[in-house]
């Protein structure tokens, strides 16, 4: 996906340059999934495919109903299916899993090609190929394990919201897809709105843990679900719990880029400044002298061996 | 100075190895840098690119750790640590300040280089298995995400180590003239030998 106009790019990865500000603050958009009303179709799978023009290769059954069984460098969402026992009750937990779109985005933190990815004044996390060199740091940075990084081009991929659709107005291909509404898009203080009813709507027949999933450990997120078991979202077949953007991720993208140029640029002056007061470490006259006498006791012949 | 009595320090495929290894480490921090800090990401230019950069750092890492390898068995036994490297360590302000008078004589390698060696080898390990995990192309499915975040940190951190003991290791050679033609023609003048490596020197006119 190309970028949109750059007077709309909020964040560009490995950049120092301070973004264009000149614009209103824009509006953020956000994709709420209701998964208590998710009948696990797949039609958002196959909109996704068909929009963005991706062929996903035919794979093998795994006797569950995921498929394919993981996010693909193609298959830029896909239902996850979850069988949750509790006492008598069993409930079948489906849950579209794609791009969360963080607020504070650790792929783009950890992304060392400039402008290989951008987040979009809307809130959307796009990666910009054409600039992806393939090293694999978007996958290190993700909190939910979304990117893949393609074994044909060598580039990472994931779902880009539509950033295209968007972009004119358009809801993304899987809101417009789904036959039951379990997609919904729109601003994402709308969506919150929303969200409130539907969780009332679930709190009233007995879920009395439903909640909105909009973690702000990634400072919330532009795709946010409703959860009937908003207390436990690692049931949706391991949705985390409370996502972060790993310290190790923190420690290797922060604080020891500068540290380890200051150490290195330090190394250079010291040692630059220990030659012009110490001066060279020559050797002297005398021991000159000395080395050259026994050199010449030397009993094996003289030179290169 | 008499250009004859010159000793022998390096044979012809020791300083080839070496210059391998010199070689390989110089184009990994350039490559490696260049992926590290968005401000040295120019560096990529040198390589052909980003993903032409990101192909190639980790075949140089190859050929730097097997040539590596040929420095680490040359030279180990010579660089094992006895007392006479302590009592170095302890007048390290002296030699630094280029007063070494009444220090013990030393043999083929001073203290400090004895640790560039040992720091290295250490090192160059550690860079070379977090490289593996961190090598998506053809290890990216046997390790997790979170080994690939330490292995990341931890190459980082050598890498920096690395470069830091390159930049100790190439200032020395500049600073004690007469060092670098033991790389360069593998012979040292006698005075040079007197000077910093006395014991050395005389184990080598004794033999036969």
């Amino acid at each position: 996906m190309a970028t949109l106009q750059s007077l709309d790019i909020r964040r560009r990865s490995a950049s120092t340059e301070a973004p264009p500000q000149i614009r209103q603050q824009g509006l953020e958009v956000a994709k709420l999934i209701d998964v208590s009303k998710c009948i696990g179709c797949k039609a958002c799978q196959a909109a996704c495919l068909e929009w963005n023009d991706l062929k996903q290769e035919i794979g093998y059954t795994d006797g569950t109903y995921n498929n394919p069984t993981d996010l693909t460098p193609a298959s830029w969402t896909v239902m996850r299916f979850t069988e949750y026992e509790h006492g008598d009750d069993l409930e079948w937990l489906i849950r579209k899993d794609g791009c969360m779109h963080c607020d504070d985005p650790g792929c783009l933190k950890a992304c060392p090609a400039p402008g290989a990815i951008v987040q979009y004044t809307n809130g959307i996390v796009d990666f910009v190929s054409e600039n992806c060199i393939g090293c694999g740091y978007c996958v290190k940075g993700c909190p939910f394990n979304i990117p893949r990084i393609s074994k044909a081009d060598h580039k990472a991929y994931k779902c880009t919201l539509c950033s295209d659709r968007v972009s004119v107005g358009q809801a993304p291909a899987c809101a417009k897809a789904c036959p039951t509404q379990a997609i919904y898009f729109g601003s994402k203080q709308d969506m919150i709105v929303h969200a409130e009813h539907r969780i009332t709507d679930l709190k009233s027949r007995g879920f009395k843990n439903a909640g909105l999933y909009n973690p702000p450990g990634v400072g919330g997120t532009h795709v946010m679900y409703v959860l009937h078991h908003a207390d436990k979202p690692s049931l949706y077949a391991g949705l985390p719990d409370d996502p972060k953007i790993s310290p190790m991720v923190g420690l290797w993208k922060g604080i020891l880029k500068p540290i380890s140029l200051a150490a290195i640029a330090f190394a250079g002056v010291f040692g630059f400044l220990h030659y012009i007061t110490k001066g060279p470490n020559e050797v002297s006259e005398a021991d000159q002298r000395k080395g050259d006498e026994l050199a010449a006791d030397q009993t094996k012949p003289r030179g290169h061996s | 100075m008499s250009e004859n009595n010159v000793v022998s320090r390096y044979t012809t495929a020791a300083r080839i190895n070496h210059w391998i290894t010199a070689a390989s480490l110089i184009l990994l921090a350039l490559s490696g840098m260049a992926l590290f800090h968005p401000s040295l990401f120019f560096l990529t230019n040198l390589f052909g690119g980003g993903q032409m950069t990101r192909a190639i750092h980790p075949w140089i890492g190859v050929v730097l750790f097997v040539s590596f390898l040929g420095l680490f068995f040359r030279f180990f036994a010579l660089n094992l640590w006895n007392r006479d490297d302590t009592v170095w360590m302890k007048n390290l302000g002296a030699v630094i300040n280029d007063r070494e008078e009444g220090m013990p004589e030393l043999g083929k390698y001073n203290a400090g280089q004895k640790l560039v060696f040992w720091g290295q080898s250490i090192l160059i390990l550690l860079l070379f298995c977090s490289g593996i995990v961190l090598w998506d192309v053809y290890f990216a499915d046997y390790t997790t995400i979170d080994q690939k975040r330490l292995s990341a940190v931890v190459h980082a951190l050598c890498a920096i180590g690395a470069i830091l003991i390159w930049i100790v290791h190439v200032y020395a050679a500049i600073w004690v003239k007469g060092t670098l033609s033991a790389m360069t023609r593998g012979s040292v003048s006698g005075g040079w030998a007197w000077k910093h490596h006395r014991k050395w020197f005389r184990q080598e006119v004794g033999k036969p």
